[in-house]
């Protein structure tokens, strides 16, 4: 068997590919962009001609998922969590209609936050829409995972959830990878009652979907994924109780390495791995233990479905009880404090330390459109300036703390046109050009037909920046785009972001603030990272 | 014989941290030892601070992140950097670091305070800039540190690192590597001394 050392994100890659996959459908973002890079260059892919281009959003990714399976093919979507509430519409209706070819939801939650605005579990979803989850625990897992959750999205007729998290998406290791399966033939659904989600249709197939519940618990039951594990060198008296979820076990197992040499240690551990949550095997580990410990990486799904199933006398400890901390990402050692163990620091912190943010690169032309900015906020008493989810957010920070805002993909636009609304002015929404074709063209539509007094700056880097410089679905279309949702011609002004070019950038900013109505001006100069990467592919060539 | 080390790598991004990275994972994989690297992608790597833990080990290994008080070796491109992971360090562990500053935030540390503060550490540390320029190769300042830290990896030999810095550059073609190759042997050298 061939070995490999893999990111957590590119074992479920090359796993998807392996298992027959024919399109990868994903927008870029942190911890989940290097799974469809990594089929966008695997050779194995293109050879098999998977079809692996970026989609325009997450929601666009998971409907042609959903079309692609539709036709007996099996198709990945991959997202960051945040991803997860733009495709939910298409997710959770597809619990409904079900799938012909298999069709694995892979959502990347980031607990801790380290590149995201909020640490919501994707597992919520899953269950919201009642289909499996498969949560790894380490890359072998995540390669191995990747298949069988195609195989039960075929047996059971729907979509399965691959759930990770940071650590193990941007974690390296060995991966015995298997052999490749062949892709599924064309065989497009026959049954339009399945798909057509008329009421008549929806209530039957959501009365299935109940029913097949009980069949995706037995699959959970019988999953090699999920283990009943003990560490024990102690009869004298009842384990303590720890359900470890996905990446939560490592840390179980990690903080118990050296256990077995301590006197009295007993711990009954079932791993979780695959839900939903095994019942039977809970209550089981309940009767035979002093109490359960939950162990899992992001909110308290797990913890909140045990306190149900053992009922308000059981002793549950866990993130709602304070064992574990409420928020943040799991760390071998706030999972070794809840066991009763400490890690301890040999030296103190050092004193002579700063943080050091990110910051905007030098050279880049977002810097020029902020320190434009920065200018005009100082002309206009109640300016503000609405921002987005980008590179371009780093506007926030100093030396330009520019920024009033920054909440979801598209809000930009949406909010300065609220705020026109309630009368502030002047209003200026700054956007970058992927997030504006994600989630900012309907809502500069509606800034349109409501006349609304708003500037909107599309900042536009011609890439995907802040996941490292992936293709943009609009490169080469913003001014057809923006002339075609209806803002007038002599009113999208492009200007080139270059320190030479401040006064330009500042006099056209002036002179569209002024004018009463959707304006948009949109700074173009190419990422500084891409026009490098770029220049070095020319000269290899 | 069962050994383990874990090693925390850091720096401010674009210092090259992740090819150390890439170079002792290649070693460890062609020497069979078991591997688990997490590293830092996304906004990170926008001049702000980056790190990566690296844990080999001839037992299995189960957290992907190292525990406090746990780490052998910090290699650091950055001398503050080094001093944000102590906390990590084990009461054995060495920091291996760049002694020059990369002052890109306007509150960084008095430069003497912090040598002062390196200094009472256990740690090893050198002008890798400079002595990469002086080897005519300004871009392998990684490789010098690479080399400075080899004797104290152990678990992977000074010629089993050596010999992956030859595998990971070679695409780049002989130059490149022969250029690495005397930054890596330059910062053994003086680690030794």
């Amino acid at each position: 068997m061939e070995k490999r050392l893999l990111l957590g994100d590119e074992a479920i890659a090359l796993g998807a590919i392996r298992a027959g996959l024919s399109g990868v459908y994903a927008y870029p973002g942190t911890p989940s962009t290097e799974i469809t890079e990594f089929i966008q260059t695997n050779k194995e892919a293109q050879e098999r001609g998977v079809r692996s281009r970026w989609c325009t959003n997450e929601k666009t990714a998971m409907e042609a998922a959903l079309g692609m399976s539709y036709c007996g093919k099996r198709a990945l979507v991959c997202m960051k969590h945040v991803g997860m509430n733009v495709c939910a519409d298409a997710f959770v209706n597809s619990a409904i209609t079900g799938v012909n070819g298999g069709v694995v939801v892979l959502a990347a939650d980031d607990p801790s936050m380290h590149s995201s605005q909020n640490e919501q579990d994707s597992r919520f979803y899953g269950k919201f829409a009642m289909l499996p989850i498969f949560e790894p625990s380490n890359q072998q897992e995540a390669y191995d995972m990747t298949a069988s959750a195609f195989d039960l999205s075929e047996k059971l007729g729907v979509p399965v959830l691959l759930r990770v998290v940071t650590r193990l998406a941007h974690s390296r290791a060995a991966v015995e990878c298997g052999e490749s399966r062949p892709q599924n033939q064309l065989s497009p659904a026959t049954d339009n009652t399945q798909w057509v989600l008329l009421p008549g249709n929806a209530r039957r197939r959501y009365a299935q979907l109940i029913d097949k519940q009980k069949d995706m618990e037995q699959a959970a039951i019988e999953s090699v994924y999920n283990d009943a594990v003990t560490i024990s060198n102690s009869e004298s008296a009842k384990p303590v109780g720890i359900i470890a979820c996905g990446i939560g076990y490592n840390y179980v197992r990690e903080a118990l390495s050296d256990i077995r040499r301590t006197a009295d240690a007993n711990y009954a551990i079932l791993k979780v791995s695959q839900y939903p949550i095994p019942v039977e095997a809970v209550k089981q580990l309940a009767d035979a233990s002093s109490e359960i410990l939950v162990v899992e990486d992001g909110q308290p799904v797990v913890e909140e479905d045990v306190r149900k199933i053992l009922g308000a006398t059981y002793p549950v400890q866990g993130r709602l009880t304070g064992r574990l901390p409420r928020t943040g990402e799991l760390n071998p050692d706030n999972v070794a404090q809840s066991l009763g163990m400490t890690n301890a620091p040999a030296f103190d912190p050092a004193k002579n330390l700063a943080a050091r943010p990110p910051q905007l690169c030098q050279g880049c032309g977002h810097r020029d459109v902020y320190g434009a900015l920065v200018e005009i906020l100082k002309e206009y008493e109640n300016a503000r300036v609405f921002g987005d989810i980008g590179c371009y957010t780093l506007g926030a920070l100093p030396p330009f703390r520019a920024l009033a805002s920054c909440v979801d993909m598209g809000a930009s636009i949406t909010m300065a046109k609220g705020a026109a609304d309630s009368g502030l002015f002047p209003a200026i929404a700054v956007i970058g050009d992927s997030t504006f074709t994600h989630s900012g063209m309907t809502g500069l539509l509606d800034a349109v037909n409501d006349k609304s007094n708003i500037t909107v700056i599309i900042s536009d880097n011609l890439t995907t920046g802040m996941t490292g410089g992936q293709d943009s679905a609009g490169t080469n279309k913003f001014e057809a785009i923006c002339l075609g949702l209806g803002v007038e011609p002599e009113h999208v002004r492009v200007v080139v972001p270059l320190p030479k070019n401040m006064p330009e950038i500042i006099q056209t900013m002036r002179e569209e603030i002024a004018y009463n109505g959707v304006s948009v001006i949109i700074p173009r100069r190419e990422c500084i990272q891409t026009a490098a990467r770029h220049a070095r592919e020319k000269n290899a060539k | 014989m069962k050994m383990k080390k874990d090693i925390i790598l850091c720096g401010v991004g674009g210092q090259g941290i992740l090819s150390i990275a890439t170079i002792i994972g290649q070693a460890a994989t062609e020497a069979g030892i078991n591997l688990k690297q997490a590293e830092v992608h996304g906004m990170s790597q926008r001049g702000g601070d980056v790190q990566s833990n690296l844990r080999l080990s001839t037992d299995p290994i189960w957290s992907d992140q190292i525990p406090t008080g746990q780490v052998d070796v910090i290699i650091s491109m950055e001398p503050m950097e080094a001093l944000r992971y102590v906390p990590y360090l084990s009461p054995s562990g060495i920091i291996v670091t760049s002694s020059k500053s990369f002052v890109n935030i306007p509150n960084y540390p008095d430069e003497q305070a912090l040598k002062e503060e390196l200094a009472a550490l256990p740690n090893v540390q050198l002008e890798i800039e400079e002595i990469a320029k002086e080897l005519h190769s300004p871009k392998s300042a990684n490789m010098v540190l690479l080399g400075m830290a080899a004797p104290y990896i152990e678990i992977l030999s000074v010629d089993q690192l050596r010999s992956a810095v030859a595998t990971i550059f070679a695409r780049k073609g002989d130059a490149v590597v022969e250029a690495n190759i005397k930054a890596f042997n330059k910062g053994v050298e003086t680690s030794s001394l």
